[in-house]
């Protein structure tokens, strides 16, 4: 073996320590807050004073039981279940029908519409609030799940449209061409084969919507004001003030309201990736 | 394939659920913002008043200060390219466990804000957890009241995003690297380049497109979606020094009833957002047309 192979070969070795070391390190980094959320929930409110960074001397699952028995957090978790799932339900309906327009029927217009929805998709939401709650407060929609759900759903439309109608274009025409032979409509061609077909597409839709409703806080907090009728992610804010001196209790509410996400993101991961990666790479 | 009358029609009943939502999520507001702004929504019979709203804007420190702070923000952006792209290349040269480490890079970014903004306020708070180790190690006299220091407050919220953000970019471009032919770093790789050279000649322009997608998206979210972490973790303290654009229209709306003011801020904040759209796309096109 000759020197330079050798000092090549060397090299390479260092080369991938290196890498491993830099991904440990930031395995670490990332993970440290999970880890102490997890541990901090589990430490009594004395301990937790005297002790935020080390070990719980024993881990208590007194402040879960806590939790549970204050109602609130249970009532929010059934909020947030309620208008996410209407929310996404009502997104996914509409921008199907709307995608499988824009994929399959001609008609005037039909491409200046579709820049235009899709256009939207980076329209911060704060620009649209005011107008918005000056519209729901004289509906009497504020603070109801109504408000909240359909400004959510509307939100998400942009996006939906976009991916959903991506995923159409593709559907052989042969497919479609047999059904209209056979009779079908578009109302049919679109029930019978282009959303079974869709199937992947919508789970992956539903997985990045659901997790955008769940973790959304603006629209919740100004929408649904009234402590019985908010979300998670809006209870959640007020445990800041209410729990200054029992902060073990602020994490525990923390990692009750993680538990969802991570469970989907475990069990789907590749749809995580697949529904976010959507956006840039078929924009190019 | 011709336009007819017929498919004219089917094709206005499929879309017409999603463009009634999106004329009163997005069109209603948008233009009822630009009338609200010309208003003295204060008065009775709301007198119209002119550019009085954005005179009272413009004359406010605080709207400086916020978009002053949007635009530190934005000095984030490159900070997260170069950290995404280190973290996608390694995970792509198929390191041992890069499943797992692509797994966990991306579990920051599926949790909410608000839990991660509540736990580094009490990571960072003067008895919190980032204090207690500093004196553990006998750094006592880095010790800060991080949250409640005017000077330290943005930095820490800065070292939150990066860390809750940069997921994302290092997905994006591990996805988009998936997609680069083999030959293309084999080539490089038999040429003798050194890692750094393949990056630079190989990598980046491969990742041109991509790279410039995240850019446009995380200048705009640095922009005008980072309400969520500032409300959690400082409300705009101390001494208002961590205030957004996003945080200044929600506090003039919805605690000091100056709805005039804030639709008025939105509307910048409306055509600042535009303006970087529309240059993403003029550049995004010469991009494009430099690779055809």
């Amino acid at each position: 073996m000759n020197a330079g192979k050798r000092g090549r070969q060397a090299g390479a070795a260092a080369a991938a320590v290196l890498r491993q070391a830099l991904l440990v390190l930031a395995t670490v980094l990332v993970l440290a807050p999970l880890a102490y959320i997890i541990l901090g929930a589990g430490k009594t409110k004395l301990e937790y004073i005297r002790n935020p960074a080390g070990l719980p001397v024993h881990f208590t699952l007194a402040n879960f039981a806590a939790l549970l028995k204050d109602g609130m957090m249970l009532l929010w978790f059934r909020n947030s279940v309620v208008v996410t799932v209407l929310a996404v339900l009502l997104s996914l309906a509409i921008s199907a029908l709307a995608a499988y327009a824009f994929a399959r029927i001609r008609f005037a217009g039909r491409e200046k519409i579709f820049n235009l929805i899709i256009s939207l998709m980076i329209m911060p939401p704060i620009v649209m609030l005011i107008p918005l709650f000056v519209l729901a407060s004289r509906a009497r929609l504020v603070n109801t799940y109504w408000s909240a759900v359909f400004i959510y759903n509307g939100l998400m439309l942009p996006f939906n449209i976009y991916l959903l109608r991506n995923f159409f274009v593709t559907v052989p025409e042969a497919l479609v061409e047999s059904a209209r032979l056979d009779g079908c409509g578009h109302l049919a061609i679109f029930w019978r084969i282009m959303l079974p077909l869709a199937a992947s597409a919508l789970v992956t839709l539903t997985v990045v919507s659901v997790l955008w409703v769940w973790n959304e806080l603006l629209i919740a907090l100004i929408f649904l004001q009234k402590n019985e009728l908010t979300t998670l992610m809006a209870g959640l804010v007020q445990f800041q003030g209410r729990f200054r001196v029992n902060q073990p209790m602020i994490l525990a509410g923390v990692l009750a309201s993680m538990v969802p996400m991570i469970a989907i993101y475990l069990a789907g991961q590749r749809f995580f990736v697949r529904g976010l990666t959507a956006g840039a790479l078929k924009g190019e | 394939m011709t336009v007819s009358r017929g498919n004219n029609l089917k094709g206005y009943l499929f879309i017409l659920p999603a463009l009634l939502s999106i004329g009163v999520v997005f069109a209603y507001p948008l233009f009822q913002n630009l009338y609200f702004s010309l208003l003295d929504l204060a008065q009775a019979g709301r007198p119209f008043s002119g550019m009085r709203n954005y005179v009272l804007m413009a004359a406010d420190p605080l709207f400086w200060t916020s978009l002053r702070n949007n635009a530190l923000l934005i000095l984030l952006v490159p900070v997260l390219v170069v950290v995404a792209l280190v973290f996608a290349v390694v995970l792509f040269e198929r390191v041992r466990g890069w499943r797992f480490y692509r797994g966990v890079m991306l579990i920051p970014y599926i949790t909410s804000i608000t839990a991660v903004g509540l736990f580094f306020t009490l990571f960072f708070q003067g008895r919190g957890i980032l204090n207690t180790l500093l004196r553990s190690l006998g750094l006592e006299s880095l010790v800060v009241d991080w949250l409640g220091s005017t000077r330290w407050a943005l930095p820490a919220i800065m070292v939150v995003i990066v860390w809750r953000e940069f997921g994302f970019g290092a997905m994006l471009f591990l996805a988009r690297l998936a997609t680069v032919p083999e030959e293309l770093f084999e080539a490089a790789r038999l040429d003798g380049a050194g890692w750094l050279r393949r990056l630079r000649n190989v990598v980046v322009p491969q990742l041109a497109t991509v790279i410039e997608f995240y850019v446009f998206i995380m200048i705009v979210t640095m922009l005008s979606w980072v309400f969520n972490y500032i409300y959690v973790m400082t409300l705009g303290g101390p001494a208002r020094s961590t205030f957004v654009t996003e945080l200044y229209i929600y506090i003039m709306a919805f605690r000091m009833q100056k709805m005039g003011v804030a639709s008025g801020v939105s509307i910048i904040l409306l055509l600042i957002t535009a303006a970087l759209a529309f240059i993403s796309l003029r550049f995004r096109s010469r991009l494009l047309a430099e690779y055809e």
